[in-house]
């Protein structure tokens, strides 16, 4: 088949304006309110686990910054959708080490690769409990020993798609699925960015596991653009 | 299924595993039949009995040990069968049977022992007459179990199993010695044993390999019934069934025959009450008792739910609390009230009408505390956030009140004669004498 040369130059000129044109969404998501104290996972019953820990292992629901940051909150971009490329994208890499399944919240784009292995001395199994339907035929549970690991990926968007070990019972991750690339988890300080996203009003969801979930209005141009946010810790 | 031996048959004697049968007892008793009573001679078989209760009691600490499995959310801690991490599971080191996969493990292993314990009791209870339909099914089950893995792949593990099982069978219909056959009551509840067992050691492993989270709630409801199977077995095998038959009968004024039946089987749907709310692995969907959410009917409107779900803080996965599993808690509650009251009048009923010293007076009793326990358990399940431990003793004494309850319609059924059949007006209400009874005796 013959190839027109501005079939190539054209889609790679559009490309390349959109970068220039796209903006960065930034900022910081804070938690209102006093969150509970996390609580011990004890590991008494397993040498393999504890002895990689030297301090004792708590529940991560939240993880709270010295300014209010909230740690593990998912932003994306909601209204920007079918545009995961996540075929080509880096793979995640989910690690299981300690006894923990690291990173514990985390996000990918639909396709996208994401390799779990097993770094600890003692045996694991990976059950994979997606709940959305479009990604209920790549349900699993597979056994790893240490060293191991394999690859795997979702087709349908996802929130908190949830992996879990069942031999160690406090250990699970969650996955969330965006199928476009606009999308961050907020680091220990709860800051995010998510870098080159089409200029235009756009819609953005933030979510946490326990403290719910927001949504923003937000006008995207060349640059970068600020959006800071406050979840609170649900009423009793 | 007729409850008692039919005319002229005997319990199993002979020589069974070089062990030989006793016939300590000698009985007659009576079965009604058309309105009247037949005189039955029955043996008891010592060693026959304490076999069959020795299976109802690993068949108990089975499902304790499943109850745990689903406590602990073990239930795939190992992701392959019927091996186990890739090894034959009856090699698995000991050094690799932690967390989550002790627990799994160990109740396949125990359900080994119990698929084999329930293979044997079939052939004794059936004796000589065993032998053939144990080939034949040992036979077709080996091959079967071979063919599957190359229709359908994904079933390789349950081929295998079928295989496994079926070579038992085979060899349990060739190699044990002849004895003779119990009564055709008995042979006919060990022969649903023996398809229980294998009914639910497939649905243990379908469960596991095709992860099918909902076919855990037939395989907790199916393994109840099992054990009450293997109850009725070990009563109907024992020599106090046989002197509880001669002891005396009564008019049925408490209608007893009608409301203990009814209550037990309120009781297994119960059960399966509590295997779904287990089942959907959930976690306590209503976290405090007696009032839920602090509330005597909570709200369930998705706002609402979505809360609950934000401000629990679960150490062990999970799944989010639903609507319809608060209200599925809330029917277990329910029902529970209708069970301790229906418990309650039936022990007040039985004890009036026989008198509190009679046996069926005493286990209805003994059935009523059972029942009394299981509350507090109920209510200490959810006072304790659900330990593993409270949880599991919960199933348990639920399983042992299904078979209390099984067991006393049996008793039921065999002392208390219903009011229409065929009495003078002017019979005397209560116990009757022994020889009304025995009144066609050889």
């Amino acid at each position: 088949m013959k190839i027109n040369s501005w079939q190539l130059i054209v889609p790679a000129l559009a490309a390349g304006l959109q970068t220039v044109l796209a903006g960065d969404i930034t900022g910081t998501i804070t938690l209102n309110g006093t969150p509970p104290e996390p609580a011990i996972i004890d590991m008494a019953n397993f040498a393999a686990c504890s002895a990689q820990h030297a301090e004792p292992v708590k529940t991560m629901f939240y993880v709270v910054g010295p300014n209010k940051g909230l740690k593990d909150v998912v932003v994306v971009v909601k209204d920007i959708t079918g545009k995961s490329a996540g075929a080509s994208a880096e793979p995640l890499v989910l690690d299981q080490k300690g006894c923990e399944y690291i990173p514990y919240v985390s996000a990918v784009q639909t396709g996208q690769k994401i390799v779990i292995k097993n770094s600890d001395p003692t045996l694991h199994n990976v059950h994979i409990m997606p709940a959305a339907e479009g990604n209920s035929s790549r349900a699993k549970n597979l056994a790893q020993s240490q060293g191991d690991s394999f690859d795997w990926s979702f087709p349908a968007p996802e929130e908190f798609l949830k992996i879990k070990c069942d031999v160690h019972a406090w250990m699970f991750s969650y996955v969330t699925v965006v199928d476009s690339p606009y999308f961050a988890v907020t680091g220990k300080d709860g800051s995010f960015k998510i870098a080159n996203v089409p200029p235009g009003k756009h819609t953005i969801e933030i979510m946490h596991r326990k403290a719910g979930k927001i949504t923003k209005d937000v006008e995207v141009a060349d640059g970068s653009v600020t959006v800071d946010a406050a979840l609170e810790v649900p009423a009793k | 299924m007729p409850l008692a031996p039919s005319e002229g048959e005997r319990v199993a004697g002979g020589r069974v595993m070089g062990i030989p049968g006793q016939f300590i007892n000698a009985a007659y008793f009576a079965q009604l039949k058309n309105g009247s009573f037949q005189m039955v001679e029955a043996r008891s078989n010592r060693w026959l009995n304490w076999f069959a209760v020795f299976t109802a009691v690993a068949t108990l600490a089975l499902i304790a040990l499943g109850g745990l499995v689903t406590s602990k959310e073990a239930g795939m801690a190992v992701p392959d069968w019927p091996t186990t991490y890739g090894y034959n599971m009856f090699l698995f080191p000991i050094s690799k049977w932690v967390g989550g996969i002790f627990y799994e493990h160990t109740h396949r292993l125990l359900a080994s022992f119990v698929g084999i314990l329930v293979v044997a009791l079939t052939r004794w209870v059936g004796g000589r007459s065993a032998c053939k339909p144990l080939v034949i099914i040992g036979a077709i089950e080996t091959l079967v179990g071979f063919v599957i893995p190359h229709v359908s792949p994904q079933l390789t593990g349950a081929g295998y199993f079928l295989s496994g099982i079926g070579v038992v069978v085979l060899l349990a219909g060739i190699f044990w010695v002849q004895n003779e056959p119990a009564s055709h009551s008995v042979r006919n509840f060990a022969w649903l044993a023996f398809v229980l067992v294998q009914v639910q050691g497939l649905m243990g492993g379908l469960r596991v390999v095709l992860i099918w989270d909902k076919a855990g709630i037939f395989h907790a409801a199916l393994a109840q019934l099992f054990l009450v199977v293997l109850c009725i077995i070990a009563l109907f095998t024992s020599r106090w069934w046989l002197d509880f038959a001669k002891s005396s009968g009564a008019t049925d004024r408490g209608c007893l025959r009608l409301w203990l039946p009814l209550v037990t089987l309120l009781i297994f749907c119960q059960l399966i009450l509590g295997a779904t709310m287990r089942h959907e692995h959930a976690g306590l969907a209503i976290p405090d008792f007696p009032l839920a959410y602090h509330k005597i009917w909570p709200d369930m409107d998705t706002a609402s739910v979505e809360g609950y779900n934000q401000r629990r803080l679960e150490t062990q996965e999970a799944n989010p609390i639903t609507a319809f599993q608060i209200r599925l808690q809330l029917a277990h509650r329910f029902a529970a009230l209708l069970i301790f009251a229906g418990v309650a009048w039936c022990a007040r009923a039985t004890r009036r009408q026989m008198g509190a010293g009679h046996p069926l007076a005493r286990f209805t009793l003994a059935w009523f505390a059972l029942i009394g326990l299981q509350v507090l358990l109920g209510a200490s399940t959810i006072w304790s956030n659900k330990a593993s431990d409270v949880a599991t003793a919960h199933v348990v004494v639920g399983a042992l009140s299904l078979s209390a309850g099984a067991l006393l319609t049996i008793l039921a059924y065999r002392v208390l004669i219903p009011v229409a059949a065929n009495l003078p007006a002017s019979a005397p209400v209560g116990v009757l004498p022994a020889r009304r009874i025995g009144q066609n005796a050889k």
